[in-house]
């Protein structure tokens, strides 16, 4: 029975995975901003075996808030073995081009408050020389793209913040994983017609659950995406910069 | 909310589109879509048009898939309507409860089960699945919500109950699971001809079995009429281990033509009766319960053209209708590939439009080939109508309003309980008025 904290717990992804850790008997803490979603994820994994050790409301973009409630939510398991960073926005990119206000509070949410986040959890298990630190960040983070870049800028900065601190937490025996989804047929992309390479979040669940009980350092979900953005990575720029992607 | 072209269809449908457009559903909070006319959708099990609303929008409501509480004591069990009855399934047996009634497929999803208020093989002990709700919780158009029961706003219970999905949103229910000793049971297979004998073997076989259903032989009736056998079976209460059975590859893509020729299936219908096999043995409920569920997609069997379900009751007064049905459909030379007949229980009807009475009933399936097929299940309407039945409409394409209204009387009250925003193709087939009625 492993001890999970989950943050952003009500995204499909994140419930996905919460139902496979209910189905190892793990005891759970969700945050999330919607109490009655909340709930409603808490009820569901209950049922499916988790040990529910409480659930929490949070504006993640409040940040002195989130002292509080990860001591809360580290009281309530009695320790974190294992703690998953799943939320996130998906800013319409042509709005972020207009303002410079909602691309600042996109960074806002998908970056600085997940950094903000790393850092206590960071410091918490250095302490403690033991567990886990899995992210939700994005292929998007991998190059940017016209399509995506204020989404694609924040996911690359904790993308980045994370190889750092995974380098310093190793010597500590603490892991960090770093999770990349291509599409996910989620409601965060309800707005997007899907494809075939639109995966389903328990499909994409499966893969980062089993990343997570190997101790893979960074995952791409699913599996091709890491073939796809590898293609995407050595694009040489000359042409990169004239096509549209 | 956000709507989206997407391909949704009926299982016996793949070229009809389900809707012209798709707005899902993923918290009960959310409210009922302002994109109207639209229509509640489950995991599109049903066979016909009473999923389909060509110029609306789909209300994708997979997405309501939780768990909400199960109490351990007494099986009852909440979860959001979008829940699949395999996700159930999966979760629950193994703690030694299955489900009060289940369908053929385990693919549907708890709404869907309850909008049409779905049957199975212990009909004759347990009634539909309606029986086996507890309450639910309907969200309507307007915004309001109704929680129903048969004791609290039991009017809208009934009428949701086997009503389509018309009367609202079925955001989530309460169903009573029951005890099972584990996944094995122990299935007796006996051979029969005639309906007469059918009827025997169905009267002896009621007390001692839970479960119990005959799959006979439309392409090849004998002298003394259509010739099968009679499946009936219970949870072994000795269990032992029994293996599920592996997923077959389904077809990855529908063939533009059946590939189930009549030679075919009167060939396989042959095989199938005389296939040597112990009259009785321990099979996983899997196995027992679900055989098509094995092959995913084997709608796709039958091509671009799809597939027409025909499913009809008689009273047992009338169960000479069943020979004549199956003469009319043997004379025609249509291949029915799993023709299935069972008794069903006295209960009275769970809901105002259930289809599940006391009678016979036979499911029947034929290829779409045009014009012919739907002449020939028009002539089957006729049997079934004159003998005081009704067709089932979680698998109807085709039937006219007549046929309709006289199986199913209650139609104009369910009209009344119907939410303005929601209607299907089948409902404006059947029930809607038309110009000039």
């Amino acid at each position: 029975m492993r001890k999970v904290l989950i943050i952003g717990a009500t995204s499909a992804i994140a419930a996905a995975i919460a139902r496979l850790f209910a189905k190892d008997g793990d005891r759970v803490f969700l945050i999330a901003r919607n109490e009655e979603h909340l709930k409603a994820t808490a009820d569901d994994i209950a049922v499916r075996g988790a040990s529910v050790a409480g659930y929490r409301s949070l504006d993640v973009n409040a940040l002195d808030e989130h002292r509080a409630v990860l001591e809360e939510a580290e009281g309530a398991l009695g320790g974190i073995d294992l703690a998953l960073i799943a939320h996130g926005t998906l800013p319409v990119q042509i709005d972020c081009e207009r303002s410079p206000g909602l691309t600042a509070q996109e960074l806002q949410t998908n970056a600085v408050s997940t950094i903000a986040l790393l850092t206590r959890l960071a410091e918490r298990m250095e302490e403690r020389r033991s567990g886990r630190i899995a992210v939700i960040t994005s292929v998007a983070g991998d190059r940017g793209r016209q399509s995506n870049y204020v989404y694609g800028a924040a996911k690359a900065a904790v993308d980045t913040f994370l190889e750092g601190l995974r380098q310093r937490l190793h010597k500590s025996g603490v892991g960090v994983t770093t999770v990349r989804p291509g599409f996910i047929d989620t409601p965060m992309t309800a707005g997007f017609r899907k494809g075939l390479l639109w995966a389903k979040p328990e499909t994409a669940a499966k893969r980062i659950h089993a990343a997570i009980g190997k101790g893979t350092d960074v995952v791409y979900v699913p599996w091709f995406w890491g073939w796809i953005m590898l293609v995407i990575r050595f694009l040489p720029r000359s042409i990169f910069k004239r096509i549209k992607l | 909310m956000t709507s989206v072209d997407a391909a949704y269809s009926s299982w016996g449908r793949p070229r009809v589109e389900a809707g012209k457009r798709v707005v899902r559903l993923w918290w009960r909070d959310q409210g009922f879509p302002a994109d109207r006319p639209a229509l509640p959708f489950g995991n599109g099990r049903s066979y016909g048009d009473s999923c389909l609303i060509r110029e609306g929008a789909i209300i994708d409501l997979r997405g309501l898939d939780r768990f909400i509480s199960f109490d351990n004591d007494t099986g009852l069990l909440r979860c959001e309507a979008g829940v699949l009855l395999s996700d159930i399934l999966a979760h629950f047996v193994p703690k030694g409860w299955f489900l009060p009634v289940t369908p053929g497929t385990r693919f549907v999803t708890l709404g869907g089960a309850i909008a049409n208020d779905v049957h199975g093989k212990n009909h004759h002990r347990a009634g539909s699945f309606g029986h086996h709700v507890r309450r639910l919780e309907l969200l309507r158009s307007d915004g309001t919500r109704i929680v129903c029961s048969p004791h609290e706003s039991a009017d809208w219970f009934t009428a949701t109950i086997g009503g389509c999905g018309l009367t609202g949103i079925i955001l989530w229910a309460e169903i009573a699971l029951q005890r099972v000793p584990g996944p094995a049971m122990e299935v007796e297979t006996l051979r029969f001809s005639g309906v007469d004998e059918f009827l025997e073997l169905s009267r002896s076989s009621h007390n001692s079995h839970e479960y119990t259903v005959a799959w006979i032989d439309a392409l090849n009736p004998g002298s003394d009429g259509a010739r099968g056998l009679f499946f009936r079976s219970n949870f072994a209460a000795d269990q032992r281990p029994v293996a599920a059975p592996r997923p077959k590859p389904g077809l990855p893509f529908t063939p533009p033509v059946s590939l189930l020729p009549k030679a075919a299936v009167r060939l396989f219908n042959a095989a199938h009766h005389h296939w040597p096999r112990r009259s009785r043995q321990y099979v996983h409920y899997e196995r027992s319960f679900y055989p098509l569920d094995a092959v995913p997609n084997w709608n796709r069997l039958f091509g671009r053209r799809g597939f027409f379900q025909y499913q009809c009751v008689v009273p047992y007064s009338a169960a000479e209708a069943i020979g004549a049905l199956i003469a009319r459909v043997a004379r025609a030379g249509e291949g029915s590939f799993l023709s299935v007949l069972k008794v069903f229980g006295d209960h009275k009807p769970a809901g105002w439009l259930s289809f599940p009475r006391p009678g016979l009933t036979l499911a029947l399936d034929f290829p779409d080939r045009g014009e012919q097929t739907l002449k020939l299940l028009d002539t089957l309407d006729e049997i079934t109508v004159e003998a005081g039945g009704a067709v089932y409409p979680a698998k109807d394409a085709r039937m006219n309003a007549q046929t309709f209204r006289r199986g199913f009387p209650s139609w104009q009250r369910l009209e009344d309980y119907r939410d303005p925003a929601i209607c299907s193709d089948f409902w404006r087939r059947v029930a809607v008025p038309q110009p000039g009625e």
